[in-house]
């Protein structure tokens, strides 16, 4: 053929319009990065592996891709320091720069990656399991958002089946940190304002091991003991209390009655079986989208693969909060140009399918939800799980208090002796 | 009197004054809870006891502070459980958990600490390093999961009907006696036995020791079994008690510390004294005034090492 | 027995006197450096007299590693100036003040993270913080805050050295571990002055001169000043009479005593200066993180500290920055090597290995490579050295 200047020029804006359909179709083929906090390592090393799983759940139910483009996720750990957690979101932003960032687990960490947020306005932050009252009320952060419900909002419901049961006096006896501050708030707003009374409340280190002294103070007159505690802790009480003879009933906090408590290595206590809680999950809830959701984790993580017989709670809200970032993916359609402002949007106004309900965000970007009352009950292999009393849906953080009457949770707040 | 009497009084004084005052408004303002309390201390003290005793002795004898204690107490623990679950025999578990921690002790004295003798510091910093990979190993294989072991059948359960303090857990007075039981086989291997006799005269003075033509090796390494031995059997029962969790190592290490830096380097009988003074001012602190409880183990520290830097049963090196 | 054995036998039972300062390989920083016989090369010139200092001091390698640290930061990325060079900074100058306590003085003492955590603390109890808790902030200005969080600090430290150097060698590391760890579970129980768990958080670097001090750069270079002062600091102090006098009671207490020197005030005033720099290094530390917890403080960390100093080596302050920078990018990094749950396990065995074949560290592995690899030196007879 002949070469000349109109064969030039068509194949000069041929291979032009070649290189962008292919550049354009090159960065829509970018995987999207997203870097995920848990505590791998510390108190809450169990809860933070659950944690793991929940989250890679999410992204397994939808094939590796959201929004068209290919998902990455870049693992980091923490145990439970603010600081620890800080240096490692840090790494995850600014060294192996994630788009997205899930994480992390732990109240206090929460807090802290939340200030951290506030310096890096190009990345989208998401919570990971962290629910202290604080990080969404006190100084909320633009770019962080929580689609779990949190410890306040996880105890509503329970102060009202207290009353139900007949409890009139009941003694606290939490971990002295900000996370059962919340959980202990949110019961106690309700409970007070129905009449009921806490004349004691004990504080305990969180990891201090030895409640001797802690069960030596509960007073005779109290109906039943109120028990925030997570972990070790949790089990260690269970046991001390009751070879020390305690009969009174209990009620248990959201972590307490948690899978990784019910299922500690050792003799099942029946002592357990009865005690009422409330949290953002029930083991035995027979809603379709909770046992799909049930059935698919126990596919994806066989107990001889490591995974819980059943979801723990830091399963669920990781899967949430990772649902949600993926499923904001595919209303953009990937594109996360112009600092994020499309994605962050479409995130403010999703409107979550999670497996316990539908989950949608309030002005501070804090999740409103689904609250259960449940109840341990054994099954008949033996096994140790929840099962619903109660369902309360669109739970609020400011759980339906005035806003200016609204106090954070702490040592003293709320206060009826 | 002379001089050093009337300083003894006034110590005792100064010391068992306001503890008799506190002591008379707590029994007038509740008396179970006095009672309660002193028995947790109690049986805390002999938990700290046994594991203090080991490490103790180790010390004494070899000038190292194994700084490994608490892994060991840890490897007890975990071995322990897992003997317990698989046979059921809780007495098993026990010889379990002394032989884990005994034979892993030979190997850290034979292997690695024999070929520093005289360094102690260098020693210090191994048993440093140890502590740290053995609790991550233990860690990577038992994971973060609780591990609660069950106290035998016959130990189960709340002792009923006692005056005043109306129950109170059997396991946890079990752990009275047993401490009484290991600290008088102590004595008795300490003075009534050959053994005991070389350890006591390492002690004092170990360049004679060689010089009497003992096999100081030997003699070293029986000592370092024993006392990470001692350091097993505390990690089993403290499993019953108290959970076996990654961060209970550091915590009976402290203790062990505390323990023998105001009962006395070396000493037994030191150890006991350590250990009811610490374990009454933990859970009397936790009891009475939660927020300050850790004061109350700090001053007593200070207190030693200002006036007493041996320790109460220390003698000069 | 063989010779060799006899003299190490020997040596144990002097042991007992002198037992710390044995073991590790102590740095000798003695008077005589320059040899009296050469002629010095500049005696002529007319440059001035700190010209002249200069001239025979620093060497290529000096202005090569200060070119580079000044340089570093428009080089490297924000985060790692900031992650990497900042945290190793400042966690290199807390190992520093134990380098001093412990090659110098023959104290190694756990407490150095602890005297950094008040320091820390009361910068953020005295100054401003974002601390939502019982406990409050003062919100006394930077410029009053900081000399009393350092002066606090200090005490602090003298008052743990005089606890603790009643005894000797040994008992130093039990007792300042456990002092240590009794100041870990105060602050983690009170809640009246050091706020519990939660801590304090939103402790920035105030804003002077019109610069955020918490940005990469700026940060990077207040904590270069900090580590290069207090490095010189030691360097200068070891070389005066009172660092002289120490490496002495180091070496061996009983002689210098019976020399006239009071060797408690001595070891006293050595814990207060190392106090000191691990004040300023606590300082520097809130500053990085915004925060500070029980957590900054407990047993892992004061180990930890432990572990950077005997990692680049005890035998010269520069390996406590060394040993600083490889702690800080084994523990940012190893989660992408290895799992990030398995870096104690990791660390822990760096530290046996350090400990077992090299006990001077990574400057001992260089010094031993260099004169394997290095020019020979002449067989002329070298000064014996003790053990």
């Amino acid at each position: 053929m002949k070469v000349n200047k109109r064969f030039v020029m068509h194949s000069l804006v041929g291979a032009a319009a070649a290189l962008v359909v292919s550049g354009a179709a090159f960065a829509q083929g970018t995987p999207v990065k997203i870097g995920l906090l848990a505590t791998l390592e510390g108190p809450f090393a169990a809860g933070g592996a659950d944690g793991m799983r929940g989250a890679e759940l999410a992204l397994i139910q939808r094939g590796g891709m959201a929004g068209g483009r290919k998902v990455e996720i870049i693992k980091a750990s923490s145990n439970a320091n603010p600081d620890v957690a800080v240096n490692a979101t840090r790494k995850l932003v600014e060294q192996d720069k994630v788009d997205i960032m899930v994480g992390p687990l732990s109240g206090g960490e929460g807090i802290a990656v939340k200030d951290y947020s506030k310096t890096q306005p190009g990345v989208t932050f998401i919570n990971g399991g962290s629910g202290a009252q604080a990080t969404t009320l006190v100084n909320p952060s633009p770019n962080f958002f929580r689609f779990n419900t949190e410890g306040a909002q996880w105890m509503v419901g329970l102060g009202k089946a207290a009353i139900d049961k007949g409890y009139k006096r009941v003694m606290v006896i939490a971990e002295d940190y900000a996370f059962p501050y919340s959980q202990v708030q949110g019961f106690m707003s309700e409970f007070c304002r129905l009449g009921g009374k806490v004349p004691v409340k004990a504080w305990v280190p969180l990891g201090g091991k030895d409640y001797a002294s802690t069960i030596a103070r509960i007073p005779k007159d109290v109906d039943a003991l109120l028990v925030v505690l997570g972990g070790a802790d949790a089990v260690n009480f269970l046991n001390q209390y009751e070879a020390a003879g305690g009969d009174k009933p209990m009620m248990g906090g959201s972590i307490t009655v948690s899978q990784d408590v019910l299922n500690y290595r050792g003799k099942r206590r029946d002592s357990l079986v009865g005690t009422i809680a409330a949290g953002p999950l029930a083991d035995t809830f027979d809603g379709p989208e909770w046992k799909a959701f049930v059935a698919d984790y126990q596919k994806n993580f066989p107990v001889s693969k490591g995974g819980y017989p059943s979801p723990s709670l830091f399963a669920l809200v990781y899967y949430l909060n990772m649902k949600a970032a993926l499923d904001a993916l595919d209303v953009v359609k990937g594109d996360l140009s112009g600092g994020q402002a499309k994605y962050r949007e479409a995130l403010s106004k999703l409107v979550l399918k999670g497996p316990t309900g539908e989950v949608r965000l309030d002005g501070n970007r804090q999740a409103i939800g689904t609250t259960f009352v449940t109840e341990v009950v054994k099954d008949s292999k033996g096994e140790l799980s929840t099962r619903v009393l109660r369902k309360v849906d669109n739970v609020e953080q400011l759980l339906g208090i005035p806003k200016d009457q609204f106090k954070i949770g702490s040592r003293d707040e709320p206060n009826c002796p | 009197m002379t001089r050093s009497v009337r300083n003894r009084w006034l110590f005792w004084l100064l010391v068992g004054g306001p503890i008799a005052v506190f002591s008379i408004w707590a029994m007038v303002d509740n008396l179970r809870l006095y009672l309660l309390t002193l028995l947790n201390g109690l049986t805390l003290a002999s938990l700290y006891f046994i594991v203090a005793s080991g490490f103790t002795l180790v010390f004494g004898l070899m000038r190292n502070v194994n700084l490994a204690h608490g892994s060991l107490y840890l490897l007890g623990g975990y071995i322990g459980f897992t003997i317990a679950e698989k046979t059921g025999w809780w007495l098993l578990a026990m010889a379990g958990g002394f032989l884990a921690a005994a034979i892993a002790g030979l190997l850290i004295q034979v292997l690695i600490l024999r070929h520093m003798q005289g360094q102690d510091m260098r020693q210090t910093m191994v048993t440093i390093g140890l502590s740290i990979v053995i609790a991550d190993v233990l860690l990577w294989i038992f994971t973060a999961q609780v591990h609660q072991m069950e106290a035998p059948e016959w130990l189960q359960g709340p002792i009923r009907d006692i005056p005043i303090i109306r129950a109170y857990s059997a396991y946890r007075l079990s752990l009275l006696a047993f401490g009484i039981a290991i600290g008088v086989f102590l004595w008795w291997l300490l003075n009534r036995t050959k053994v005991g006799t070389m350890i006591r005269a390492g002690v004092d003075d170990r360049g004679m020791l060689a010089a009497a033509g003992v096999n100081v090796n030997l003699v070293f390494a029986v000592t370092f079994m024993l006392g990470a031995g001692l350091a097993g059997i505390g990690g089993v029962i403290g499993a019953v008690e108290l959970s076996m969790v990654p961060g209970e190592d550091t915590r009976l290490l402290l203790a062990s510390l505390v323990v023998v830096i105001v009962g006395g380097m070396g000493s037994v009988v030191g150890a006991a004294i350590g250990a009811v003074i610490l374990g009454l001012a933990e859970t009397y602190g936790l009891a009475y005034a939660p927020t300050y409880s850790v004061v109350f183990t700090f001053v007593i520290l200070v207190l030693v090492l200002a006036f007493r830097p041996r320790g109460i049963m220390g003698k000069a090196a | 027995m063989s010779a060799a054995h006899w003299r190490r036998a020997m040596n144990t039972g002097l042991a007992a006197t002198s037992a710390a300062a044995r073991q590790l390989p102590l740095p000798r920083a003695v008077a005589t450096t320059a040899p009296a016989a050469t002629p010095d090369p500049y005696a002529d010139s007319d440059a001035p007299r700190w010209l002249k200092f200069l001239w025979r001091h620093l060497s290529a390698r000096h202005v090569f590693v200060l070119a580079f640290v000044l340089l570093y930061p428009f080089v490297a990325t924000p985060f790692f100036t900031f992650q990497i060079a900042g945290q190793a900074l400042a966690l290199g100058l807390i190992a520093a003040s134990l380098t001093f306590l412990g090659g110098y003085g023959g104290m190694v003492s756990l407490a150095q993270m602890t005297v950094a955590g008040i320091a820390g603390y009361m910068l953020a109890i005295l100054g401003t913080s974002g601390a939502a808790g019982q406990a409050a902030s003062l919100g006394w200005p930077w410029w009053v805050a900081i000399p009393f969080a350092l002066v606090i600090a200090t005490i602090a430290a003298t008052l743990i050295g005089w606890l603790s150097v009643r005894t000797e060698g040994i008992y130093t590391i039990m007792i300042t571990l456990a002092i240590g760890v009794a100041f870990y579970y105060l602050a983690l129980q009170n809640y009246s002055v050091f706020n519990g768990f939660q801590g304090f958080q939103r402790v920035y670097p105030p804003v002077v001169f019109g610069i955020n001090w918490r940005d990469p750069v700026p940060f990077y270079f207040l904590a270069l000043a900090c580590s290069l002062a207090g490095y010189l600091l030691v360097k200068w102090v070891v070389r005066a009479p009172f660092g002289i006098a120490l490496q002495g009671i180091r070496d061996n207490p009983r002689r210098m005593h019976a020399l006239g020197y009071n060797v408690t005030a001595h070891r006293v005033a050595a814990y207060a200066l190392a106090g000191l720099l691990a004040g300023v290094g606590g300082i520097l530390l809130i500053w990085y993180n915004g925060l500070i917890t029980p957590n900054s403080v407990n047993t892992g960390w004061l180990i930890n500290v432990l572990v950077v100093a005997v990692l680049g080596g005890m035998r010269h302050p520069i390996g406590a920055f060394i040993g600083a920078i490889v702690f800080v990018l084994l523990q940012t990094f190893a989660i992408d090597v290895i799992d990030r749950e398995r870096f104690n396990l990791v660390i822990g065995v760096v530290f046996l290995a350090i400990v077992l074949f090299s006990p001077d560290g990574l400057l001992g592995l260089w010094a031993k490579l260099r004169s394997r690899f290095g020019p020979q030196a002449a067989l002329t007879s070298q000064p014996r050295r003790q053990a």
